[in-house]
């Protein structure tokens, strides 16, 4: 609304009418204008889809979250870098290798940014990227199946925030490395000889375009300091990656102080399609590392973690034209291209301006060598003369900023809690709505692309304070939507996430759900340990080990009685689940098991590893509501003392009187 | 101008300026129906059989009842007894002669439309108190198996 139309209308119509339309057009107060119709323009009727997917970091949960926009419902979450008991996530024996690294199985992680994979810069809905910050490490989730496919271990890195995002047509994500650490031999220095010992890398992680499988192509080898934030370029700038960087002064304690000191720190300019070349043409030296590389089988429906022990390293001192610094204000976090590529937004975290870079001018500053000196060995590019200009006065702490479809830019300000809407072009600020409290990463539908398609900005908040019930000392997460239709923002509806998100972005609903998978085929089902129909069901022994070839399908499972386990045996219980429908996952649990249950989708194996410690008769039962028989769908396993004599046999549907003691190791049915 | 004309009149200058504060209200000129979007999606779900897609011959075609009873053996075996014994499902022994081959057929590759429609599968779920399961099988899976159902009913 504006305030023209206000000040016209009011004398008119006010006295008689004013009741029918003050609701819609009430003035911001301290309670944000929530206009009357906010709850119609999120509202999802039931049965109905939302119209976007919305895929949210799950920050120290380690895991991503899948919400509908507008309505804000929780969807799923994806385990990625932390172990989740509900799903077998990492208590499986075929998920745990997904979460496996040089330090050997790591259950949690923090997960900081989404990238969604694009073509020509536009999302393709294929792939969604996830970084965990603490042990670096970059995974792949599959938009077919929402689950994680794939994690590759960054070396030469530690906290990997500057990560994962992507190249136009998802050539690489990047993984920057937040802190800088003494690298190849000489690791053991003293942490106050940091400016001699301390070095920085960012790597390039190629993606197969095909089947997305990712490779570290290669790492530059940089200056030791802290980098944060990245984006690719697009259009003409789609050859280039920008990184932001801060701790220019190499402190390395109290940075809170010390990393503050300098007016300006940098956003790095990389060349990545000369760093490629560099690659290719035998510029970069082969440097030993230890880095896991795990993938999951679909088709085996199981994980497998390869070590490597390589990675090619490019210094810039080796590679001219590969990596320029550009000046920004106040340790900058956000790091921003534009939809045209044209512009590269920077925020410094403490700055009282926002500065917006010019890739023609940069360019053409790099053509013109206009530098301003170097930092070890990198030419840094004059500030005025690669600046388009600064956004002068936007609010205090400016963080990060997406795009709309036209030509505006949306900036979030943690210090001053608000999102300020600014016209890329004429840095002319043009309209600016609070956030409850505090907020971070923003997320505008396609705002990291070269096809934005506006109509929403999220905030995701730091603070959430008195915004819900109060649930004791913790609290949800506070995310919000509005509506960025019209010239001014209108704040529609909050709604809590998990863990503490920090980058989410947001896709058109049917650029995924056509291409969701419902089962897997059980003719392929490729796991060793499959029972491809009762008649494969079956119990073995090896050695100490007791495999069950199990079988679920409503509402039984086959075999249900289980004899002949002996304490200090270890039991390994595969089930298959033979059904074909969607949405009919069968669970396992066996009692007094130290790690999960299973849980099964149609068509797949898993299996859940099992050692008895006493002797007794234990329940197994179906997890996850199948039928009207599902609390019918249990069995027994039966353990006996180590010594005893008790033959291995197996059954269902079956009141043996006694069993028959077997001398064969592999045990046959009742 | 009488009263309750000022007012309507009122009221309608009210009404345009309320609409003109909705910014952004207008409509996209191509909404997405997503919902229209989910009909494509790969899972099979059974085309209903007609009685004309049916053929039955004799003798058996060994290769048919061959791959019928290894689809028996993956997908319905855990339920189906080959003899009469009721396990989940009722036992297939005899079971070509109590029901028509198209209804054989339909309830394989289509079990809700038959659970909703059929009194015959009505009955059946009554009994038995389990959904037959989507198996994922399409026409030609079906007629593998009533194949072997034949083979299995003593048919040569």
């Amino acid at each position: 609304m504006k305030h023209y139309h206000l000040k016209s209308c009011i004398p008119l119509v006010i006295a008689l009418v004013g009741l029918l339309w003050i609701p819609g057009c009430k003035p911001k107060g301290t309670q944000s204008a929530v206009s009357g119709n906010a709850a119609s323009k999120v509202y999802v009727a039931p049965g109905k889809y939302d119209e976007f997917y919305n895929f949210v970091s799950g920050g120290f949960s380690g895991q991503m979250s899948v919400y509908g926009l507008p309505s804000g419902r929780l969807f799923r979450v994806i385990p990625v870098f932390s172990v989740d008991p509900e799903k077998g996530w990492g208590y499986s024996e075929e998920t745990k290798p997904m979460l496996n690294t040089s330090h050997g199985f790591v259950p949690w992680d923090d997960l900081h940014h989404i990238a969604l994979s694009v073509t020509g810069s536009e999302h393709d809905g294929r792939w969604a990227f996830g970084n965990a910050n603490n042990t670096p490490r970059i995974a792949r989730i599959d938009l077919k199946t929402f689950r994680t496919a794939e994690i590759i271990e960054i070396p030469n890195s530690a906290g990997n925030h500057s990560s994962p995002f992507i190249t136009e047509n998802s050539e690489y994500v990047v993984a920057g490395t937040r802190f800088s650490v003494p690298l190849g031999d000489k690791l053991d220095v003293p942490i106050n000889t940091y400016k001699e010992n301390f070095k920085g890398t960012v790597s390039f992680i190629g993606v197969d375009k095909t089947s997305g499988d990712m490779s570290i192509a290669f790492q530059i080898l940089l200056p030791g300091i802290n980098f944060d934030l990245a984006r690719a370029g697009k259009g003409r700038s789609a050859g280039w990656f920008f990184f932001s960087c801060y701790n220019s002064e190499k402190a390395n304690t109290l940075l809170e102080v010390n990393a503050s000191q300098k007016d300006k720190d940098f956003i790095m300019a990389v060349n990545w399609k000369k760093a490629e070349a560099y690659a290719k043409a035998g510029k970069g030296v082969k440097k030993a590392v230890t880095y896991a590389h795990n993938k999951y089988d679909d088709a085996k429906h199981s994980a497998t973690s390869t070590m490597m022990n390589e990675v090619l390293m490019l210094d810039p001192k080796d590679c001219p034209d590969m990596v320029y610094f550009m000046p920004c204000p106040k340790s900058p976090h956000g790091c921003d291209t534009d939809p045209t590529g044209e512009y590269i937004v920077g925020s410094g975290k403490l700055a009282a301006v926002i500065p917006v870079f010019s890739f023609a001018k940069i360019e053409a500053a790099i053509a013109a060598k206009n530098y301003d000196g170097e930092y070890d060995g990198i030419p840094v590019l004059k500030y005025e003369a690669v600046l388009h200009g600064e956004v002068k006065k936007p609010g205090l702490g400016p963080l990060h900023t997406e795009f709309d479809d036209k030509g505006n830019a949306y900036t979030s300000f943690f210090v001053s809690s608000e999102i300020v809407k600014w016209n890329v072009k004429t840095l002319e600020v043009i309209d600016r709505v609070p956030t409850y409290y505090s907020i971070g990463h923003l997320c505008v539908p396609g705002g990291p692309t070269k096809k934005p398609w506006g109509k929403y900005v999220i905030a995701y908040n730091k603070i959430t304070k008195d915004r819900y019930l109060p649930t004791g000392p913790e609290l949800t997460q506070s995310a919000q939507i509005y509506d960025i239709s019209g010239e001014k923002m209108k704040l529609l509806l909050d709604f809590p996430t998990i863990g503490e998100p920090h980058y989410a972005e947001a896709i058109p609903a049917d650029l995924i759900m056509k291409n969701s998978r419902k089962i897997f085929k059980i003719e392929e089902n490729k796991n060793p340990y499959a029972a491809l129909g009762d008649n494969n069901a079956k119990v073995e022994r090896k050695g100490n080990e007791i495999h069950v070839y199990m079988t679920s399908i409503r509402s039984h499972f086959t075999p249900d009685n289980i004899e002949g386990v002996k304490l200090g045996e270890t039991v390994y219980f595969h089930v298959t689940n033979l059904e074909q429908d969607w949405d009919v996952p069968h669970g396992f649990a066996v009692k007094g098991a130290n790690n999960a249950e299973l849980l099964i989708m149609p068509g797949e194996t898993q299996t859940l590893k099992w050692t008895p410690e006493k002797v007794g008769v234990y329940p197994m039962y179906c997890t996850d509501f199948c039928s009207a028989l599902h609390q019918e769908m249990q069995g027994y396993i039966r353990v006996s003392p180590g010594g005893a004599n008790v033959p291995l046999t197996f059954s269902t549907g079956k009141t043996a009187p006694a069993a028959t003691e077997k001398k064969d190791t592999t045990a046959k049915p009742n | 101008m009488n009263p309750s004309k000022l007012l309507s009149v009122l009221l309608f200058t009210g009404s345009v300026f309320a609409f003109s504060c909705k910014e952004g209200a207008k409509k996209d000129p191509k909404p997405i129906d997503i919902q229209e979007l989910t009909k494509d999606q790969p899972e099979t779900h059974g085309t209903e059989i007609k009685e004309t897609d049916i053929t039955l011959g004799t003798p058996l075609d060994q290769a048919m009842v061959s791959i019928g009873k290894s689809t028996y053996e993956l997908k319905c075996q855990s339920c189906h007894r080959l003899t009469e014994e009721k396990l989940v499902g009722p036992g297939w022994k005899g079971v070509t002669q109590r029901r028509e081959p198209l209804w054989i057929m339909n309830m394989i590759t289509n079990v809700d439309m038959m659970l909703a429609s059929d009194p015959e599968a009505q009955k059946l779920l009554e009994l038995c108190l389990v959904r037959m399961p989507n198996q994922n099988l399409v026409m030609e899976d079906a007629r593998k198996l009533l194949e072997f159902m034949r083979s299995n009913d003593g048919v040569k």
